[in-house]
């Protein structure tokens, strides 16, 4: 479908006004598509290449041998879940193979498990700002026929959000009476009591949302996390034996709030790096030359000054998209998102607006429901807590548990049995979003891959 | 002994079906397709008597489009011996299929069949026992176990009332029950065995099986919508509620 028209907008409670639309947001030329069925499509390609390509085997592991990267490890299948966390080899038991190989590309998305396990062992963050991320919902509707514009494209920002959270909408028209809705929260939100799930459900009742939804049917619905760093978070992209592409490392040019386009250049420019010179060194400053990077550098400033409000944002997005990144300074995002979290005894009023409403899905549940997610109940739970007394003593105490809170499909929950306070992880739930592995305050919560093909079965997302 | 295991592309079990827009039919645009779950028991069974060595291949085929070579490549990498696509982008009913398996079976010589009960996006539950029919062969249906010696399979069936076990003579035609066994999972190096067998596609013109249409579609329509549950106060307003719905 391709792109007809912008328009961009602040909403308050009840009114909606027109903004210029950023340049960053043009569209013209754009072609709207489902991700799922891009992938699927380039895999189509590959595949008539006579590339393999393995779905269901999940790399658990890097594999390094000597300082350099020699391959991955995939995860085990068939294992089963022995008491509350631990594991143990189901009749089916296979155990994951390893893949060597001269050079392993990592193109996991955001907030790769590999990716995470290199970054950290090759300290490859350690001359960049800290990664932040947001958190994003998406959905798929069904609409009563006529009020679809096919081709339209509307970003919001502002309510349902206060000013110092940031984040906002995209609503795409598609054909046969279809949009795609959705919603972004920057992860560095800072009040433990804040919902991001809840900030989308609000958004789709405001006034101008609410009328063309009401009627309609979701189709499938799912959440992901994206990076949103910036050319300041980005790691170095080589390390002996491997290269990060696309958002693995975090390519994904957050003022467009696009990063398909990015993904793809960035993997193109790797293989061309990789042709030329028969190693991953060099990889990190051949994309730091290349224009994908000037595109990042231009919009560089643009997310961080949105910590300072949402006004302040706006104004310094207005005067960093007039110099085109031409500022000689480049603004840091401070601390990771996990820290950004206050203690409940620091953080005043939730700022969050939660009225009635009721376009479905009625909860997380039943939104969870719409992502058709599936995970064989038998298997470990995927999601790792290196400490659940943690979770209950002092999280309790500081935050309140905000996993229960930030988590799209309700994994988090803290259940009371007996007078006995515990932690219980609804594996089976989960939409691989990651936004545990990234917010959740002590960093005791891993996301690992689960037994392969197991996840969401998103329909045309 | 040689094991014919016919398998159907069907919309994999975990996605939520849809109609298409106008009701024409389920869509199946963007759709994940799998193996008929109870056609993947049935190459696992099969592979396991093969592996007990009471059979020497096993032989999978489908009916359908192109694309069904997914699937059966995918039965392949579990550790079937070959494939056989009877290739046709017209929708194939029960008797049709039925009549395409007996010729194939005819045209290999094969001593047992075993299958799905039914696949489970149209549910017939037809394809086994027409084809026993047609085949004038021995049926044992739904089975739970199956034990095979001295030229006899013992099945055990799920039956309303328990367990019903039944001996039949072979050749014959098992269709398969959910708890017959769990498939395994198909290993990466087993995947690149796989592209590298023998997988044979038949135009279904070529086999000359007359198929007449047996059933008409008339039309599809979703499940009616589950209306939201309401809570009352007291037994009064329960009894109350119910006398209004007519259901006390």
């Amino acid at each position: 479908m391709d792109a007809t028209e912008d328009e961009f907008a602040l909403l308050t409670e009840t009114g909606r006004r027109k903004l210029p639309t950023p340049p960053q947001q043009n569209n013209h030329g754009n072609v709207i598509v489902s991700l799922g069925s891009l992938c699927q499509r380039l895999a189509e390609q590959a595949e008539a290449l006579e590339i393999d390509v393995f779905p269901g085997f999940p790399a658990a592991e890097a594999l390094i041998e000597d300082g350099k990267v020699i391959g991955v490890r995939c995860g085990d299948m068939g294992l089963e879940k022995d008491s509350q966390f631990g594991e143990k080899p189901g009749p089916n038991y296979a155990p994951g193979v390893d893949i060597h190989a001269k050079l392993t590309v990592l193109a996991e998305g955001c907030r790769g498990s590999v990716s995470k396990q290199l970054i950290r062992e090759f300290e490859l963050d350690k001359d960049a700002e800290p990664q932040t991320y947001g958190l994003g919902f998406k959905e798929l509707w069904q609409l009563p026929e006529g009020r679809v514009k096919p081709g339209r494209i509307e970003h919001t920002l502002g309510w349902p959000l206060q000013s110092g959270t940031y984040g906002g909408s995209f609503l795409y028209h598609l054909d046969e009476d279809r949009v795609y809705v959705g919603f972004i929260v920057g992860l560095d939100y800072e009040h433990p009591e804040f919902k991001p799930f809840e900030a989308f459900q609000q958004f789709k009742h405001h006034p101008s949302v609410k009328q063309l939804l009401e009627g309609g049917e979701i189709v499938s619905s799912g959440a992901r996390t994206v990076v949103k760093g910036g050319l300041q978070s980005l790691p170095k992209m080589d390390i002996p034996g491997a290269m990060l592409i696309g958002d693995a490392a975090g390519t994904l040019n957050f003022a467009k709030i696009k990063g398909v386009h990015m993904a793809l250049k960035s993997g193109m420019l790797a293989a061309d790096h990789y042709i030329a010179t028969a190693e991953s060194s060099g990889w990190d400053a051949a994309f730091r030359k290349s224009d994908a990077a000037k595109e990042l550098k231009k919009v560089r400033n643009i997310a961080p000054g949105f910590k300072k409000g949402m006004w302040f944002g706006l104004v310094n997005a207005a005067f960093e998209t007039v110099t085109m990144g031409l500022a000689p300074w480049t603004l840091k995002h401070g601390k990771p998102d996990w820290k950004k979290l206050q203690k409940l005894d620091e953080a005043g009023d939730v700022p969050q607006h939660i009225g009635e409403r009721d376009l479905p899905p009625k909860d997380r549940l039943a939104s969870v429901y719409f992502a058709a997610t599936e995970h064989d109940e038998s298997q470990p739970p995927h999601l790792k807590i290196s400490d659940t007394d943690i979770c209950i003593d002092r999280c309790t105490e500081e935050y309140g548990n905000p996993c229960e809170r930030f988590c799209p499909a309700g994994v988090y929950e803290i259940v009371e049995t007996d007078g006995e306070r515990r932690m219980q992880v609804n594996a089976a739930n989960c939409v691989h979003c990651k936004a545990c592995d990234i917010k959740d305050p002590y960093e005791i919560i891993t996301w690992t891959t689960p037994e392969g093909g197991s996840g969401p079965n998103y329909q045309n997302l | 002994m040689k094991i014919l295991v016919p398998i159907k592309r069907v919309i994999d079990y975990n996605v939520r079906v849809q109609l298409k827009r106008d009701n024409s039919g389920v869509q199946t645009d963007g759709v994940k397709m799998s193996i008929n779950p109870f056609d993947e028991i049935a190459v696992e069974e099969a592979l396991r008597i093969k592996e007990r060595g009471d059979a020497e291949e096993v032989i999978v085929v489908s009916i359908g489009a192109k694309v069904c070579e997914q699937q059966i490549r995918n039965a392949l990498a579990m550790g079937a011996d070959r494939g056989i696509l009877v290739e046709t982008d017209d929708a194939v009913q029960p008797l049709g299929a039925a009549r395409i398996l007996q010729k194939i079976r005819e045209e290999e010589g094969t001593d047992l069949v075993i299958m799905g009960k039914q696949a489970i996006d149209d549910d017939c539950n037809q394809t086994g026992q027409m084809l026993a029919a047609i085949s004038n062969l021995p049926q044992a249906t739904f089975g739970s176990k199956v034990e095979l010696a001295n030229g006899k399979a013992t099945v055990t069936r799920e039956v309303d009332e328990g367990l019903e076990v039944i001996e039949v003579d072979l050749p014959a035609i098992i269709t398969t029950d959910l708890r017959l066994n769990e498939p395994r999972f198909v290993k990466m190096p087993d995947i690149m065995k796989a592209k590298k067998k023998p997988l044979d596609v038949k135009p279904l013109a070529d086999l000359g099986v007359e198929m007449p249409p047996a059933l008409e579609n008339t039309g599809y329509a979703p499940p009616p919508k589950r209306e939201g549950g309401k809570k009352v106060e007291s037994v009064e307003e329960l009894v109350e509620a119910m006398k209004n719905k007519g259901v006390l």
